[in-house]
């Protein structure tokens, strides 16, 4: 990534993966989101860290959750935040990517948070502009804060991550959120399995560091994390599993299954959920499920994500 | 479907046995519709002299064959045939298990639809009946159907009919899902464009009845894609039919290199040619068609040599009506339960096969394939069994089928060899009384 002036914790211009991140990086994020949470939680939730600076939220994909979340750390430390949305963009009319970064870069922005349907998306906007990006969701590529959020959820909770047995289930082939957590967990040294129908599984995930399972009950066995996917509306017919009811009933986190995992085992999902479909509301909404959590997290692990990167500004001259 | 057990003394047969690659003189004891003991003859210690003895003198005892491709009218052309039939004319061939195909109306896709079936056999028939399920939901060849939920209602395959699924994408998806059920697709491969408009074999004597040809290309291209598919998915693959000596040859090279397929042949394409057609006789419009005769002998190599491993009888019953057209117009297909075994005697009084592989492609793999605990004679399964006279001279004759229709491609056929009677779970279900 970037040559460095200076040396501050987190040696990166941009946040476009978890790849390239080293175990030190990871765990100063992790370090420094516990302080962002106090500020979220006092009644004065903010802070004057980018004050001045300017925050585009560039969403090419329909999100409530990661929009709103990163919204509200920009803002939470003081920044502009503008979120420009696809559908009022000139994208619809046409513009490339490339255009629509420059135009952007002459608006001076500070940071610019990307989501977009194409992997990859988030690498090419790095290299044309002048200010920091981050990855809010490249295609099935990476989704880097989603897989820091749901270590510092565990993190939390088990007081670890390295050697925890962590389950990743469901529709592994279309989902950055398991590219992203598998980077992760593997360098932090958890042990990391992912469950799902060979349909749903990319072809040579197994050279991705993990164990691979098609059976739930083989694959939870003895899990502190039970990671649930979402399974997008258009796949459940027939194009890559039958039906609804067959995939609840061989890959839905029900009590059945989820008593193979350990009694004390961490139930988590990106969010928005299918309930019925991939997860039973009865485990969503049970004692094991720390889902409502990993959402607080999220604004903390975006704020410091953001502030992190602020020590790098202003980034002018630099684009490498 | 038979559901009383009895004993049963079978003394003096030969029994034939490809799973325990056994040809010898003997007796078979069954007890509660159960293969007991094995023994030589008269040697077979029975605690109990009330079972019932049967003599098996100058008599095969066969394991009762299982049919992997039965087409039965139920539900929606009872007309045509009923389990009850049907299971009735496989009783008289020695088929103590059919494999029904789901393209009945309406489409087998559903798990309460395989319940149906199970619950009907249950009721009307008298062997053991498997259902296996369509492949794409209402065999449309767009979205596959529940493998899982299916397979746990009783489904024992998934079939794609007598129509092959175009879209590779679709069948490699559904092979890979397949993979985690450890589930058997089986796949009817004929490519419907190439085959287009064809009744019959492409060639010089479809030229002369000016009747449009199917080549054998269009099962090749079929065939060749299936392996790739099976290979690329490590998925078990099963092509229904292979009719042509190139696609002998195809699944050959690909079992050598490890490829999970697996090929059937009907007892119509290693027993008829396309010469048999005649002058339009519609009761050899089959699919795939009957190809010449060099093809013929390349399926019986096959069969001898394992690399077809299962024969079916293919019966497919259709009523007069739908045979008395224009060769063309006329529906495809040939009944075959009641004649399967003696027509597939004539291969081996030709000294083209051997009994063994004969039983091994009509029992002991079929049953292996589709996880079935039939197909053999080891002692601890289920007493199905055929008892066949491998001499006795018949013709065969329509007013005598048990099935509903009578479109076979066997009229008035000579044959060396009939079954005399067959057993389901100990239970006599066919004696022949001629």
């Amino acid at each position: 990534m970037s040559t460095l002036k200076t040396t501050p914790f987190f040696p990166h211009r941009h946040l476009l993966g978890i790849e390239g991140l080293s175990p030190q990086d990871i765990a100063a994020l992790l370090d420094f989101a516990e302080e962002e949470i106090d500020v979220s939680r006092q009644v004065e939730k903010k802070k004057s860290v980018l004050r001045g600076r300017t925050q585009i939220n560039l969403f090419f994909e329909a999100s409530t959750r990661t929009q709103s979340s990163f919204e509200l750390a920009g803002k939470r430390l003081g920044a502009d935040v503008m979120n420009m949305s696809v559908a009022s963009s000139s994208v619809k009319k046409g513009e490339t990517l490339v255009d629509t970064a420059m135009t952007l870069n002459a608006m001076n922005p500070d940071i610019l948070v990307m989501r977009h349907h194409s992997a990859g998306a988030a690498a090419l906007l790095a290299q044309q502009v002048d200010c920091s990006v981050i990855n809010a969701g490249d295609g099935a590529h990476e989704h880097p804060t989603q897989a820091l959020l749901d270590a510092l959820t565990i993190r939390r909770h088990k007081g670890k991550l390295a050697r925890l047995t962590v389950a990743i289930c469901g529709d592994v082939l279309h989902s950055r959120v398991a590219r992203s957590n598998i980077l992760l967990l593997n360098a932090m040294d958890a042990r990391v399995r992912v469950v799902a129908p060979s349909t749903l599984l990319p072809a040579g995930i197994e050279r991705l560091g993990v164990e691979v399972y098609r059976d739930m009950k083989k694959g939870l066995k003895d899990a502190d994390v039970v990671m649930m996917l979402r399974l997008q509306r258009e796949r459940m017919a027939g194009a890559f599993v039958p039906s609804v009811r067959e995939y609840f009933r061989y890959h839905g986190l029900d009590a059945e299954k989820l008593a193979c995992a350990k009694p004390d085992a961490l139930v988590m999902h990106p969010g928005p959920m299918n309930r019925g479909v991939e997860i039973d509301p009865a485990i969503a909404d049970g004692p094991n499920s720390v889902i409502r959590e990993q959402v607080e997290m999220g604004v903390a692990v975006r704020m410091a994500v953001l502030e992190a990167l602020s020590q790098h500004l202003p980034n002018r001259g630099g684009r490498s | 479907m038979a559901t009383s057990k009895t004993s049963v003394h079978i003394r003096n047969g030969r029994l034939i046995c490809a799973r325990q690659n056994l040809v010898e003189t003997g007796d078979l004891l069954v007890i509660d519709g159960k293969i007991a003991a094995m023994g030589p003859a008269g040697k077979l210690a029975v605690s109990n002299d009330n079972i019932p003895a049967l003599d098996a003198t100058g008599k095969a005892v066969l394991p009762g064959m299982v049919d992997m491709q039965v087409h039965v009218g139920e539900p929606g052309e009872e007309h045509k045939e009923t389990l009850a039939t049907a299971s009735a004319a496989a009783a008289a061939g020695g088929i103590t298990t059919i494999i029904t195909t789901p393209d009945t109306d309406p489409v087998i896709d559903d798990p309460a639809l395989v319940d149906f079936m199970l619950r009907r056999a249950r009721d009307t028939a008298i062997v053991k009946v498997h259902p296996s399920a369509a492949l794409t939901k209402g065999q449309a060849g767009k979205e596959m159907t529940e493998f899982g939920l299916l397979k746990e209602a009783g489904a024992v395959a998934f079939s794609s009919g007598h129509r092959a699924l175009e879209n590779s994408l679709i069948l490699r998806r559904a092979l890979t899902y397949a993979r985690d059920f450890d589930s058997l697709i089986i796949h009817h491969a004929e490519d419907p464009h190439l085959a287009g408009d064809g009744v019959m074999n492409e060639g010089e004597n479809a030229s002369r009845l000016g009747l449009p040809g199917i080549p054998h290309e269009a099962e090749l291209i079929m065939v060749d894609r299936d392996i790739r598919m099976a290979a690329l998915t490590q998925s078990r693959c099963h092509i229904a039919q292979i009719s042509t000596a190139a696609g002998v040859d195809a699944v050959r090279t690909a079992k050598a290199s490890g490829v999970p397929v697996t090929a059937g042949v009907s007892i119509n394409h290693l027993s008829l040619n396309e010469i048999d057609i005649g002058s339009y006789r519609t009761f050899f419009k089959l699919s795939p068609p009957l190809r010449l005769e060099d093809d013929r002998q390349a399926l019986i190599d096959g069969v001898a040599d394992g690399t077809i491993d299962v024969v079916i009888s293919n019966h497919n019953p259709q009523n007069v009506e739908a045979k008395r057209h224009p060769f063309a117009e006329a529906e495809s297909g040939a009944i075959g339960l009641e004649t399967l075994f003696s027509a597939a005697m004539r291969l081996v009084h030709d000294d083209r096969l051997s009994l063994l592989d004969v039983v091994r492609a009509t029992s002991d793999v079929p049953a292996r394939l589709l996880g079935l605990e039939a197909g053999s004679l080891e002692v601890g399964t289920d007493a199905d069994i055929a008892i066949a006279d491998l001499n006795a001279p018949w013709i065969a004759s329509e007013d005598e089928f048990r099935s509903r229709s009578k479109n076979t491609a066997f009229e008035d056929a000579r044959f060396s060899g009939r079954i005399v009677q067959t057993l389901v779970n100990g239970r006599t279900v066919f004696r022949d009384e001629g």
